[in-house]
C-alpha cells in the first residue's frame, strides 16, 4: 500500500457501486480503490471493474472481511444487506459508509456536519433529496432560526429503481427527520415526485423554508451562495435556477414570508446518465465522505472540535 | 349498460377551489345530505390526498382526521373514504384515517408508476379496507400501457382502478378506449374520474359507462379543481333518464348542490380562459388557483404559464415546477423588452 493512501472497497455492483467506482478512478484523492464485491459474477458493475484492472470477488462481504488492509468500505447493497455488514464491519474495526437507507449509524452531509462525526464506525448518507436539500435548508437556519421546512424532490422515473420505489414512505420519512435533524428546522416535511417525461428531467428540488421571525434576506442569500458552492465542489451540477425569492403564504402560523428555492442537480455522467443526479449526488457525496475520512485516517485534516 | 357506483368527492376534490379550508360543520352538512340522498360512496380529505396539507399544495383549515371522523359519525348507509398519493401520504397516516373512520382508501399515482403503491396497498388490505387504484394524468399514456399498470394495482389487491383524468383532457373517445382496455384486461371493477376543463365532465363519463366502467366520480356543484368534475347532482338525472339510477335522490342531490354548497363555494369552477388551457395544454387541474396566483405575482398570463408547464411534461404534485416556469417567462419577457427599447 502506498503510504499516503487509504485503501477502500465498494461493497455493490450495481448501478450506484458502479457509478461510485468512475468516481473514485477519477478522483481517488487519499484512497486508492482495492476491491469491488458484488454477488452477481455476471453483473456489468463486476465486468467493468475487472476490464479497469480493479479487484474483484462475486462473495459478497467475505472478500473484504479477508484483506485486513481495507480500511474504508462503500456499501452500495440495500438496507436489509446492510445491517448484516454494519456488524461485521464494526467487528472487523472498518469505517461504512453507507449509501442504503439502513442508518446504522449518524446521518452525514457533507459541508454540514461530517466533522461531527470523523471518528464514527459507521455513518449514513440519508437519501438523495436529502443530500440535496438539507445543504440549503442549514444554509437558512445558520442565519436565522427555521421554523419549518418543506422539500419537493422530483426525479425522472427511469432513475428510481426498485428500492426508491418499494421504500417511497421511507424516503419521506428520513429525508424530513434530515432537514430536522441536521438542517436545524423546528418541523419538516418531504414529497417525492417521479416523473416519467420523454426525455427525462434532471432531479429538481424545491426547498420552502419558513424562519421563525423577521430575518436579514441579504445574510439568507449570501449564506445560500456560499453552500451552493460548498456543494459544487464534490457535485458539479448542483445549482440554483434562481436567486432564493421571499413569497408570502398563508400557514397554520399566520400568513408569513417564505423563502423559496429552486435548485437543479445534473449528474456527472460517470457511469449513470446526467439526468440522474439523484443518483449522482449520492455518489458524489460517498465519495467526497470516504475522501474526508480517508484523510483523518492519514491525519492531514486538522479536526476542530 | 348497468347503473354505476357513485363516489361523491366533494370534500376532497372540492378541497382545491375551497383552498383546503372546509369547516367540521360544512362536512356535517355535505355528508348528511350526500347520506339521506343515497350516494353510496363519500370521500373526505385534503384535495392532495392524506398528510397534502403543505406549502407546495396549501394548508388545510382543519386536520383531514378530524374532518373524516365528523364525516364518519353523519353517515348513517356511505362509506367513507380517503385519497393517498404515494409520495406525500405514507402508510402512518393511511392507519390514522382508518383509526377515525375510513372504509374505503382510494390509492393515486401517476399513470406510469402503480408500482410505488404495493406497501400502500397491502397495509390497506390487512386493515380490511375496500381498495381503489387510481392512475392519474391517465391521458398522457395509450390503453395498453395504462393496462398494464392498472395489471399492477389489481395483483397489490385493488378491487377497482380507475382511469383517471386529472388533467380534463380526454375527449369522450379517449376516455371509452382507456376503460375498455381496463375492463379487458382486469378482473376486478374499473372506475373513470372526470374534469370539466373541456367541458366534457358529463360526456367523457358517459362514454366511459358505454364502455363498461363500474364506479364513476362526481362533486356537488362541480365543486372540484381546475372546471371542476362531473357535478353529482347532473350525473343522477342523466343516469335517472338512462334508466340507471342506482338509487340516488334526484332532488334531494339538486337540493344539497343548490342550498348547503353553493352558497359556501367561493366561486363556481367553469371552464374559464384559465382552466379551458388546461384541458388544452393536458397538465394537473389543481395548477389552476397556483398558476393564477403565480401569473399575478410574476406579471405573467397564467395561461402562457399552463401551456409551458404542459410542453415541460409536469404531472401531478408538481405545483412548484408553477413558480419556476413564471419566473423563467418573467425574465424571458423582460430580456426582450429590453431588447425592443435598445433598437
Amino acid at each position: 500500500m502506498q503510504a499516503d493512501k487509504v485503501k477502500v472497497a465498494i461493497l455493490g455492483s450495481g448501478n450506484i457501486g458502479a457509478d461510485l467506482m468512475y468516481k473514485l478512478l477519477r478522483q481517488p484523492g487519499p484512497m486508492e480503490l482495492a476491491l469491488v464485491a458484488g454477488i452477481d459474477p455476471a453483473s456489468e458493475g463486476l465486468a467493468r471493474a475487472r476490464q479497469l484492472g480493479i479487484a474483484t470477488s462475486a462473495n459478497g462481504i467475505e472478500a473484504i472481511l479477508a484483506d485486513p488492509e481495507i480500511r474504508i468500505v462503500f456499501d452500495a447493497t440495500s438496507a436489509k444487506a446492510h445491517v448484516r455488514h454494519a456488524k461485521l464491519l464494526r467487528e472487523s474495526g472498518r469505517i461504512a459508509i453507507d449509501l442504503t437507507p439502513a442508518a446504522r449509524g449518524p446521518y452525514v452531509v457533507p459541508p454540514v456536519n461530517l466533522g461531527e462525526h470523523l471518528r464514527a464506525a459507521n455513518v449514513n448518507l440519508i437519501t438523495c433529496g436529502g443530500q440535496a436539500t438539507i445543504p440549503l435548508v442549514y444554509a437558512v437556519s445558520r442565519v436565522t432560526p427555521v421554523r419549518y421546512a418543506e422539500m419537493v424532490s422530483t426525479v425522472a422515473s427511469r432513475s428510481a429503481g426498485p428500492g426508491t420505489r418499494q421504500n417511497i414512505d421511507e424516503f419521506t420519512f428520513t429525508t424530513a427527520r434530515g432537514l430536522e435533524a441536521i438542517g436545524g428546522a423546528r418541523e419538516a416535511k418531504a414529497i417525492i415526485i417521479l416523473n416519467p417525461a420523454h426525455p427525462p428531467i434532471l432531479m429538481r428540488n424545491t426547498i420552502y423554508v419558513m424562519p421563525e421571525g423577521d430575518f436579514d434576506e441579504v445574510a439568507v442569500q449570501d449564506s445560500v451562495a456560499q453552500m451552493v458552492a460548498d456543494v459544487q465542489h464534490y457535485v458539479p451540477g448542483y445549482r440554483l435556477k434562481n436567486l432564493p425569492v421571499v413569497e408570502r403564504r398563508a400557514t397554520p402560523w399566520g400568513e408569513r414570508p417564505v423563502i423559496i428555492m429552486l435548485l437543479e442537480v445534473e449528474g456527472a455522467g460517470d457511469f449513470l446518465p446526467p439526468y440522474a443526479g439523484n443518483l449522482d449526488i449520492m455518489t458524489a457525496a460517498a465519495r467526497r465522505v470516504g475522501e474526508l475520512f480517508a484523510a483523518y485516517l492519514l491525519k492531514t485534516l486538522e479536526v476542530t472540535a | 349498460m348497468k347503473a354505476p357506483r357513485l363516489t361523491d368527492t366533494t370534500l376532497r376534490d372540492g378541497s382545491h377551489p375551497m383552498r383546503h379550508q372546509f369547516t367540521r360543520e360544512q362536512v356535517a352538512s355535505i355528508v348528511q345530505a350526500l347520506d339521506r340522498a343515497g350516494v353510496p360512496v363519500i370521500e373526505v380529505s385534503h384535495g392532495d390526498g392524506l398528510a397534502g396539507s403543505s406549502l407546495q399544495y396549501g394548508f388545510s383549515h382543519t386536520s383531514e382526521f378530524d374532518l373524516i371522523e365528523t364525516a364518519r359519525s353523519h353517515a348513517e348507509r356511505a362509506k367513507i373514504a380517503a385519497l393517498m398519493l404515494p409520495g406525500i401520504g405514507t402508510r402512518q397516516e393511511l392507519k390514522e384515517a382508518v383509526a377515525r373512520g375510513i372504509q374505503v382508501v382510494r390509492i393515486a399515482t401517476q399513470c406510469t408508476e402503480a408500482d410505488v403503491s404495493e406497501q400502500h396497498f397491502g397495509l390497506a388490505k390487512e386493515l380490511g379496507l375496500e381498495t381503489v387504484g387510481f392512475l392519474m394524468m391517465a391521458h398522457i399514456r395509450p390503453p395498453e400501457v395504462l393496462a398494464e399498470q392498472a395489471k399492477l394495482m389489481e395483483s397489490y389487491g385493488a378491487d377497482c382502478v380507475y382511469i383517471v383524468d386529472s388533467a380534463g383532457a380526454m375527449l369522450p373517445a379517449d376516455a371509452a378506449a382507456r376503460v375498455r382496455a381496463l375492463k379487458e384486461a382486469l378482473s376486478v371493477q374499473v372506475g373513470f374520474h372526470a374534469h370539466n376543463n373541456l367541458g366534457l365532465g358529463i360526456g367523457n363519463t358517459l362514454a366511459a359507462l358505454e364502455a363498461g366502467a363500474d364506479q364513476i366520480d362526481g362533486c356537488l356543484r362541480g365543486l372540484g379543481a381546475g372546471a371542476g368534475n362531473a357535478a353529482t347532482e347532473l350525473l343522477a338525472a342523466v343516469l335517472d333518464r338512462l334508466g340507471l339510477n342506482p338509487g340516488l335522490d334526484v332532488f334531494g342531490l339538486m337540493d344539497a348542490a343548490e342550498y348547503i354548497v353553493a352558497p359556501i363555494m367561493p366561486f363556481q369552477p367553469f371552464p374559464d380562459r384559465d382552466a379551458i388551457t388546461i384541458g388544452y395544454a393536458g397538465v394537473y387541474s389543481t395548477f389552476l388557483l397556483h398558476a393564477k396566483r403565480a401569473g399575478a405575482q410574476y406579471g405573467v398570463d397564467p395561461r402562457e404559464i399552463l401551456v409551458e408547464l404542459g410542453r415541460r411534461q409536469a404531472v401531478a404534485g408538481q405545483e412548484d415546477w408553477i413558480i419556476d416556469v413564471a419566473l423563467d417567462l418573467s425574465r424571458r419577457h423582460a430580456a426582450s423588452a429590453r431588447k425592443e427599447t435598445s433598437v
